[in-house]
Parts: structure tokens; C-alpha cells; sequence
């Protein structure tokens, strides 16, 4: 890994592509992580939450008046109080295809008329306790008058249906399509000489991030001043939102702190009402409240993730070529819309549907839907999985139908590989223009891994021996670091999608670091000082990774779709830059060369050929200390720099999962699975192998465990982990992991991301190959629903 | 997350567990796997735990007059590890390491299942299937109930109120017994969706039990004729038609094992 990386040919790295061990994990494995529960600041006092127990139901009265009464209570707040407050604002607008604004019904802190899902928050009780706090909540009265629900998002969309938001008619938050004109797309697919039809479910997930969201949210008097803590993984943004939306309260009187975060998987990007909530009653107490949700509201409140009803068509030629693919789909958005539900299902969804295919014509229509449900937002891949999926199965499905191996239709119809420096970027016909790419590559690698020919004996052996084996593929394509800002802007987005990073010079030469990027478990605390600390030719000691504090960082974006060392590592790249250029120009001056003949490497400033160098630390401690120093340069050693990227990124990458069906109980045991990732350049090869290892685990626990499960009331009936099936480690075998390098053309690390790869390839590929199986016994089964539960499976074959 | 108030009390004894439990709404504490989450949910509200966990009359495991007796306080991992089980009961440390996870079995203790009653708790098809008696002791001292008179309903066993039960009894089988327990496992609790309990003594006599079928755990020595009786319980992961299949998939299962 010498190439690629900016450093100059005669820099070798000491730590970019080393998998060098996770300086944060001393602290977490040691228990000494810090996070929001653990700050308990003087006078605190804690909040519950009165919520609903109906799906959908008017809200006729809430007395408090017991309630108020109970030992301990400090204050306690219903809808009333707050009814002059906006709600939440969501960060994307989408049109209708007629043009005409989304519906965007309020999302309140409190809720006043009625009750939209199992778990609105009705009222906020806060006590000197806890526990008193709980006991209080418990005696507030509240008279509801249960009302019709739909929590289905097809359904939902009829006519006739109950209401979420009585002034979203059928509730359609909108209607949507991207691709070619929907009448080419037909023309294309009635030319099919083979097409391939699946309906089929992406069931809803919910996140399940093992800290449970957290807020502790404090008022100054004497300064005016508020502090929210919040376990959230971008809090430059929460401030913005909170203050500019919610509140109305100026940005410059708030401090947004996100210490240690144990998980995000996406599900705390959001700004949640109960922030907004805390931040508003710690001014009306005059004392800090903090909150912590409950496992059981963490299920009915952190926003949830997937949930479409999906019809897809593939067409193909009579050679095995795509010739189009229409798709139809309604997401659930829940009763509210999320801070980016709305383009979850559409532009994070629809613009993937090229996948690593030359199909020529695509169509890709959404209805976005509310229901009595929890809200739906991005989680892990979001979108990108959905996409995938669509994709996948529609591959592995017509390669059977057709009777043609699944790897050959792929071959056959992969785009060539590009490098996106010597030939150009592939424009799709959804948007996007890919960066670079080797598809062909990744997929010959797993095969290589696998031993394709050596597998289909085995399997043909085991049919006759009464056993069903099966494979499945899965050739993803994703999009990580969305920008340029412009772009996402002109797309409905209502932020900006750059990075900020700023590189601060001790005058020991020390290095401190400001990212707007934030690690909820990525690490950045390594990665990020393994690029600084080769860049400077410094140790990693000398680096400090500082994050999650507006107080503190000059401000962020924060840390979602796989953007973090794309987009916050290039903004730090682009800093360090300027501080080389800087400090050849004070180098220069004490070397009494021109700034041109200084040359930078290996942590020394040195005049080209020549022995004459000066180390980085007293260029350092010179410009803070500028006695000897050119009469044009300001002192000091820091920088900030924003970096809005020129396009996406695009990771890619071939799943294989090898599984086994029990004939006679339906029971599916994972056998082997494949992960060949092109994440481009790699910074940490164990923290990447870890960020593959852990999304597809949750993309095997989509496929095989995990699914919201409603009922017709709206009763999340699976909300505890005695229900909610988390994969665990002994579901799984060895993955068997490698990666290929494509570089991004377009990044001077040449990165293209890795946290939601695993999560968007994996899921597939485990769902073919469970069919595999069962075809491989003569059962014809085009669908099982996820998760494929053993009795799922039973029943598929029982046809 | 948080139960309501309650008061707590640890029993030294298993008299002064017996007093203390006569007053008011008073539950016993013992691993606390089952009774703590649900307090925590407020779906119990005790308002006394009576921690019996430090009674050290209620542990162990020992041989004693061709039984082998274990305390009802000793939590699942003691048994699945204590060597006499092995040698002469093994169907026990077979059953005992299928429960729930590394910490469940750490703290959970058999007596505490038992009493629970879990429908698909693993302990009930075991008991039932090896001919134990669970030894109870109340306010009028002790008695043993047969497994098969002890569980009477879902969540119920014919346990009085204020009576603790004491200690599992089981005949030590004769050598040549044959025993399993075969278990199709709810992949989120790891309760059993199935768990078919099989002792094929010598003679040929075969008990059988099932547990996480019905209501409660049964004997059903003529399975056919008992199966068929069966209201088989159904819920979002395993449907009753499911279980009914699976319950005969887990009898031969059992069966091919022991013969």
C-alpha cells in the first residue's frame, strides 16, 4: 500500500494500510467509555415519557393532577404547554411527479389531538429521580378513544383508509420516479424475449443500537446558555435544526455535546422531539433533565429502517442482455416523516437502481405512505440495501427461470471496468455517475474463493443424498460521502453535504485535530491519526482525534452513509495541505532557500538536493515562537479547511452465502460466507474487515432473524429481545473476507467508505441462496418472506 | 425499566423464607431471570422479594437412598457440569446446557424455573420425563408432588400458596437407560418452540415428554394418542400447525437416540 496515497514516492507509510490496533478501545473495553447517561451534572433532575398505548386514537384528556402530587416531581408537561412550539423538521424535500411540495404534516414534541403510533410521546413528567419520575408517569390519566389504524404501507395508500394526518389525503406523503420515461421503459420490456417478475416485502428492521438514545439538556441563566448531551452522531446538526426549526432559540447560545455513542447503525442522525423537548423544559425548571429510553422505547421510538412492498420486473433478450427494469414500490415512512425519510426511499433508493449493469432503460416509482407506525429513516445502507436487494433477487430469479448459471447472466451484463482517471466515470440512467470500477473482478475473486465448479458437485451430490444446499450471489453497488452540495441541493436536500477539519499545531509540534465527522464505533480515533500522523511524518501518538462538541469544532456534518474518511478524512487532507505549504514557506525562510526547492517528506522539510532539513517540530514551535520569520506570513500553525466533494463514491463488492435447509424442520444453517469488498484505497485493513464483519451480520440478520412484527391494532408484538431476534455470533460461520483496491479518482486518499457495505451486499445473497436450495430439491419457489424463519421456509417447501 | 418500590428481604433459612412469604404480596427471588424483567416491566408488582438464593440447604447436588437430589436453589450450570449428573443423569446436563445463554444458566436455578412454569421452559419436560418428584415445603412442612401432578395450567403447578419448593427428586435409572432431550429453540429467547424429553429404560418402558407445545408441559408416553389431544400453542414465529409438525420431527428425533 505505497501507492495512491499523496505522500510522495519516497514517503513510505508508517501506518496508512496498517491494520494498527484501535486506540479508543482501551478505554471501551475497560469500561471507561463516556457517555451520555454517565454525565450527571448539579441539580439533575430526569424525564419519562407518558406514551401511547393505541396505534391510532384520540387524545380526550390528560389529568396530571395526581401525578403532580407524587414524591419527587418537578415539573410535568403535556401537548398544551408546547402547542405554540414547531415540531421537527425533516432535511429533504421531494416532489410529487406533478411538482407540486411533499405533505410534511407536524411532527409536535408532544402530541395534542390524537395519538399516531404505539409509543407517541403524550407527556413529560420530570422528577429529582428516575424512578419517581416513572412512578409519576404511571399515574398520569389519559382518556383515549381508539380509533381505525393501517400500518401497512399499500394499504395505507387506498381510498378509505383511516388518516395519520387528516389533511394528507390517502396518505400519500408523495409520489415519485426516476429513470427513463416510464412509456421507453415499457416499449424496452415488451420487447423482452424473458421477463423476470418478483413481488416481494423488505421487511421493516429496527435498528437496535446497544446505547439507548440519551439527551441531558441544561440552561445557563446567567449566560443565557444551553448544553444538550446527545447520543447522536451528528450534533453540528442537531444544533442547527433545534435551534433554527424547533426552537428559535440563536445558535450561538447553544452547546450540542455527543461524548462516546455506542451505536448509531443510522438511527441517531435524526433530531428527535424528545431533544428539542429536554432543551426547551431545562430553561422553564432551571435545572439539567436528562432522559434515557428504555429498551422497550428504543423499540417504538428510534426511527426504524426498510419497510417496502416492491414489485420489480427485469426484461431480458433472447441473448441473456437486461433490456429494462421497472419497479414499483410503496415505502412506509411510519406517522411522521424522520429528518431524512423522505429520501431514504427515493433518491437513496431509486438513483442505485443501474446496480453494476448496463441495462439500458430503468423506471423506478415510489409512493412514499404514512401509517400507525413508527417513523422510517435511514438505516444502515438506507436504500441502498432496498435497491440491492431489488436487484439481486431479480438476477439470481431469472438466471433460474432462464436456466443460465447466475454468474454468467452477470458477467454478460456487467458494465466494463473503468478507472475514472483514464476513461471515464459510467453515467446510470438513475442520476449518478459511477467513479470507477472493476465488477468483474470482485466477482471472479469469490468465485476463486468459493470453488464454484468444486460447489454445484457438492450440491447435486447432497440432493441425491436427500440434502438441500444451496448458494447465493449478491453484486452490489453502493453510494457513499452523497455530494457535492450543489447537486444533493438541487435534489430537495436542505443541508449542505461537506465536511470541516481543522488541524491544529501545538508549538511542540504536537497535532490536534478537529473533525465535524463523528465515531459512534468507527474508529476515527485511529484512522483519522493514522493518515494525519503519515502525512506529518509525526508519531500517532502525537496526534489527538477531538469530536462530537460544537463547543469545540468549528462544525460538522457529522457521520452517515460510509461519509466519514471520504469526506471528513479529505477535509483534514486538504488542512494538512495548507499547513506543509505554510510550513515550506517558514522552512525556506530559515533555510534561506526559495519555497519552491523545499521539499516535505517523512516529517522533515528539507532544500532539494541537499542535506540542508529542518525537522517538523521546530518549524512548529518557529511559528509560534516567529523571532526568525518571513515579514509576509502570519504566526502560527492551523488550519481549517471545508471540503465538498466532486460526487459520490462508489464501493462495490460480491457476497456468496453458502447455506444448508433442513428438509424436515424448514431450519436454515448458514454454512459459508464470502465477502469480497472494493472499498478503494484502505487506510486500516482490520478496522475495515471489522466495519464488512459487522454489517453483514446485520444484513444475514435481516435475511434470516430480525423483522418488526405489527398486528392489526398497531401493537409492536415483538418489541424485547425475548422476540426481536438480534443474530448472535454463534449464528454464523468464519466469513471469509478479501478485498480489491479501485481507487476513488476523485479523493487525494483515494477512499471510497466501508461502514454500510456489508449491510447492502449481504442480505441477498442469503436469501438466493436458500432458494438455490430448495430449487436444488425440486421445490419451485419464486419468494420466502424475511426473515426466512425455519417455518417460513417449511411452508415454502410444503408446496 | 424500573419496577415499582418493593421491600427486600435475604432468608438465611428455608423457615424463615416460609414466614417471611405469609405476609401480604410477597414473591421469592431466586435466580430472578424470570421474575426480575418482569417486574421491570411492572407486570409484577411484588411488593417483598424473598431472596433465597444464600440458602445453602437449597444447593447442591447429591446421591442419597437411589435418588439423586438437587437443591432447587443450584442454577442451571451446576448441574450441566456436576459429575454425578453426568455419570447417572446425564439427560439432565444434557438439558441443563441448552438453556438460554452462558448467563441465564449462570444464575437461573431449576427450582426457580420449575415454579415459574414457563410453557416452554426446558426443566418441565425433563422432570416429567425422568419420574422426579419436586419436594415442596410450607407453613405445614414438607411434601412431594409427582412431576406429573405438578404442572397444571400455563404459568400455574399445584404448588400452595407460601409453599417453596425445596428440592428435585429423581430415581437414579437403572444402567442401560437411554435418554435425550431434543430441542427446536425460539431463536431470539432460546425457549423451546419444541423440546421433546425421551427415557427408554431396559425393560423397553419409554417415558416421554414435551414441553413449548401447550399450556404446560406433559407426559405423553402414547404419543400418537397424546399429540392428538394436543391445543397447540401459536404465536408470531411458530404457528400451531408448525409446532404440531415440529413436535413429531422432534419425537423421532428422540427416539432414533435412544434406541
Amino acid at each position: 500500500m505505497s501507492t495512491n496515497n499523496g505522500n510522495g514516492a519516497d514517503a513510505p507509510n508508517r501506518f496508512i494500510g496498517k491494520s494498527v490496533k484501535r486506540v479508543e478501545d482501551k478505554r471501551f473495553t475497560t469500561g471507561h467509555g463516556r457517555y451520555t447517561d454517565d454525565i450527571v451534572l448539579p441539580h439533575q433532575t430526569y424525564a419519562a415519557f407518558v406514551r401511547s398505548q393505541y396505534a391510532h386514537a384520540k387524545i380526550v384528556s390528560v389529568n396530571i393532577t395526581t401525578a403532580k402530587a407524587m414524591p419527587g416531581v418537578v415539573a410535568i408537561y403535556t401537548g398544551a404547554h408546547v402547542a405554540e412550539v414547531n415540531g421537527v423538521p425533516c432535511g429533504w424535500q421531494v416532489n410529487f411527479k406533478n411538482g407540486t411540495p411533499m405533505k410534511e404534516p407536524k411532527h409536535p414534541l408532544l402530541v395534542t389531538d390524537k395519538a399516531r403510533h404505539v409509543g407517541d410521546a403524550i407527556a413529560i413528567v420530570i422528577a429529582r429521580s428516575k424512578e419517581e419520575a416513572e412512578d409519576a408517569a404511571q399515574a398520569v390519566e389519559v382518556k383515549y378513544e381508539e380509533l381505525p389504524c393501517e400500518i401497512d404501507a399499500f394499504k395505507a395508500a387506498q381510498p378509505g383508509a383511516p388518516l395519520v394526518h387528516d389533511d394528507v389525503p390517502n396518505n400519500i406523503c408523495y409520489d415519485w420516479a426516476l429513470g427513463n420515461p416510464i412509456d421507453e421503459v415499457n416499449a424496452a420490456m415488451n420487447s423482452a424475449s424473458h421477463v423476470t417478475t418478483l413481488e416481494f416485502v423488505n421487511q421493516r428492521l429496527i435498528p437496535n443500537a446497544i446505547e439507548p438514545r440519551c439527551y441531558n439538556a441544561s440552561y445557563d441563566r446567567i449566560h443565557d446558555h444551553y448544553t444538550l448531551y446527545t447520543s447522536s452522531q451528528n450534533p453540528h446538526v442537531i444544533r442547527l435544526l433545534m435551534c433554527a426549526f424547533v426552537l428559535g432559540i440563536p445558535e450561538h447560545k447553544v452547546r450540542v455535546v455527543s461524548p462516546d455513542v455506542g451505536g448509531g447503525f443510522g438511527s441517531k442522525i435524526f433530531h428527535y422531539t424528545e431533544e428539542a423537548l429536554l432543551t426547551w423544559c431545562s430553561k422553564h425548571i432551571g435545572r439539567p433533565v436528562k432522559w434515557t429510553a428504555e429498551r422497550s422505547e428504543s423499540f417504538l421510538t428510534d426511527a426504524h429502517g426498510r419497510d417496502h412492498i416492491t414489485k420489480a420486473e427485469m426484461g431480458f433478450d433472447n441473448d441473456g442482455k437486461i433490456v429494462a427494469l421497472r419497479v414499483k414500490t410503496y415505502a412506509n415512512l411510519g406517522a411522521y416523516l424522520s429528518t431524512f425519510g423522505s429520501c431514504v426511499p427515493s433518491y437513496l433508493h431509486g438513483t442505485l437502481m443501474q446496480g453494476l449493469y448496463t441495462t439500458p432503460k430503468i423506471n423506478i416509482d415510489v409512493t412514499a405512505v404514512f401509517t400507525h407506525t413508527t417513523a422510517v429513516d435511514a438505516y444502515r445502507g438506507a436504500g441502498r440495501p432496498e435497491a440491492t436487494y431489488v436487484l439481486e433477487r431479480l438476477m439470481d430469479l431469472a438466471a433460474h427461470e432462464m436456466k443460465v448459471d447466475p454468474v454468467e447472466l452477470r458477467f454478460k451484463n456487467f458494465i466494463p471496468p473503468f478507472d475514472g482517471v483514464t476513461q471515464p466515470g459510467y453515467q446510470t440512467q438513475v442520476a449518478l455517475q459511477y467513479d470507477s470500477g472493476n465488477y468483474h473482478g470482485v466477482l471472479e475473486k469469490g468465485l476463486q474463493m468459493l470453488g464454484y465448479d468444486d460447489f454445484r458437485k457438492a450440491q447435486k451430490e447432497a440432493a441425491h443424498n436427500g440434502k438441500l444446499l444451496g448458494v447465493g450471489f449478491s453484486t452490489y453497488i453502493e453510494a457513499c460521502g452523497i455530494a457535492p452540495s450543489s447537486v444533493v441541493g438541487s435534489l430537495g436536500a436542505r443541508a449542505g453535504l461537506f465536511e470541516f477539519g481543522q488541524v491544529r499545531v501545538q508549538p511542540t509540534g504536537k497535532v490536534t485535530v478537529f473533525t465535524g465527522s463523528h465515531s459512534h464505533g468507527q474508529g476515527h480515533e485511529t484512522t483519522f491519526a493514522q493518515v494525519v500522523a503519515d502525512k506529518l511524518g509525526i508519531s500517532m501518538d502525537d496526534v489527538h482525534i477531538v469530536h462530537g462538541d460544537t463547543g469545540k469544532i468549528g462544525f460538522g456534518m457529522g457521520t452517515y452513509g460510509s461519509r466519514s474518511l471520504a469526506v471528513g478524512g479529505t477535509a483534514i487532507v486538504k488542512s494538512i495541505e495548507k499547513i506543509i505549504e505554510k510550513g515550506k514557506k517558514i522552512a525556506a525562510h530559515l533555510l534561506e532557500a526559495s519555497a519552491d526547492d523545499i521539499d516535505f517528506a517523512n516529517g522533515n522539510f528539507t532544500v532539494k538536493g541537499t542535506d540542508k532539513s529542518i525537522p517538523f517540530a521546530n518549524i512548529a514551535l518557529t511559528a509560534y515562537v516567529p523571532h526568525k520569520y518571513p515579514d509576509d506570513l502570519e504566526p502560527g500553525l492551523d488550519f481549517s479547511s471545508f471540503y465538498d466533494p466532486a460526487n459520490f463514491t462508489y464501493p462495490f463488492g460480491c457476497h456468496i452465502a453458502v447455506v444448508e435447509v433442513d428438509k424436515e424442520t424448514g431450519k436454515v444453517t448458514l454454512k459459508r460466507f464470502i465477502a469480497v469488498d472494493d472499498v478503494g484505497n484502505i487506510i486500516n485493513p482490520m478496522i475495515v474487515e471489522g466495519q464488512i464483519h459487522g454489517g453483514v451480520a446485520q444484513g444475514i440478520g435481516q435475511a434470516l432473524f430480525e423483522g418488526a412484527e405489527y398486528d392489526n391494532n398497531g401493537q409492536l408484538t415483538n418489541a424485547s429481545y425475548m422476540d426481536y431476534c438480534m443474530p448472535r455470533a454463534d449464528d454464523f460461520p468464519m466469513y471469509e473476507t478479501a478485498t480489491q483496491i479501485t481507487p476513488c479518482p476523485h479523493n487525494p486518499l483515494g477512499v471510497k467508505g466501508a461502514g454500510e457495505a456489508g449491510a447492502i451486499g449481504s442480505t441477498p445473497a442469503v436469501v438466493n441462496a436458500v432458494l438455490d436450495a430448495l430449487w436444488s430439491g425440486g421445490h419451485e419457489v419464486k419468494d420466502i418472506r424475511m426473515p426466512l424463519t425455519s417455518e417460513r421456509v417449511w411452508r415454502a417447501m410444503q408446496n | 425499566m424500573i419496577p415499582v418500590a418493593f421491600d427486600y428481604q435475604k432468608a438465611k433459612t428455608v423457615d424463615e423464607a416460609i414466614a417471611a412469604l405469609s405476609n401480604g404480596n410477597s414473591k421469592i427471588l431466586a435466580g430472578g431471570h424470570s421474575l426480575l424483567p418482569a417486574m421491570k416491566l411492572r407486570m409484577s408488582q411484588p411488593s417483598k422479594l424473598v431472596d433465597i438464593s444464600s440458602i445453602s440447604a437449597l444447593k447442591g447436588i447429591k446421591e442419597e437412598d437411589g435418588e439423586i437430589v438437587i437443591g432447587a436453589a443450584t442454577t442451571h450450570a451446576d448441574i450441566a457440569s456436576e459429575k454425578l449428573i453426568k455419570n447417572k443423569l446425564s439427560i439432565f446436563a444434557e438439558g441443563a446446557s441448552m438453556i438460554g445463554d452462558v448467563q441465564v444458566r449462570n444464575h437461573g436455578t431449576i427450582g426457580g424455573s420449575l415454579a415459574h412454569a414457563d410453557p416452554a421452559g426446558d426443566w418441565p419436560a425433563l422432570v416429567l420425563a425422568v419420574d422426579a418428584t419436586i419436594e415442596a415445603q410450607g407453613k405445614n412442612g414438607k411434601r412431594r408432588i409427582k412431576a406429573t401432578e405438578f404442572f397444571t395450567g400455563l404459568f400455574s403447578t399445584a404448588l400452595q400458596e407460601n409453599e417453596i419448593i425445596i428440592a428435585i427428586r429423581v430415581p437414579i435409572p437403572p444402567e442401560g437407560t437411554k435418554a435425550t432431550y431434543q430441542k427446536f429453540s425460539q431463536p431470539a429467547s432460546r425457549f423451546a418452540i419444541v423440546g421433546c424429553a425421551v427415557v427408554r429404560f431396559p425393560d423397553g418402558k419409554t417415558n416421554i415428554a414435551f414441553t413449548g407445545i401447550s399450556d404446560n408441559a406433559f407426559r405423553a408416553d402414547n404419543a400418537e394418542a397424546a399429540l392428538s389431544a394436543v391445543i397447540f400453542l401459536s404465536d408470531h414465529y411458530a404457528s400451531a400447525e408448525y409446532r404440531k409438525h415440529l413436535a413429531k420431527v422432534y419425537l423421532k428425533k428422540a427416539l432414533q437416540a435412544v434406541v
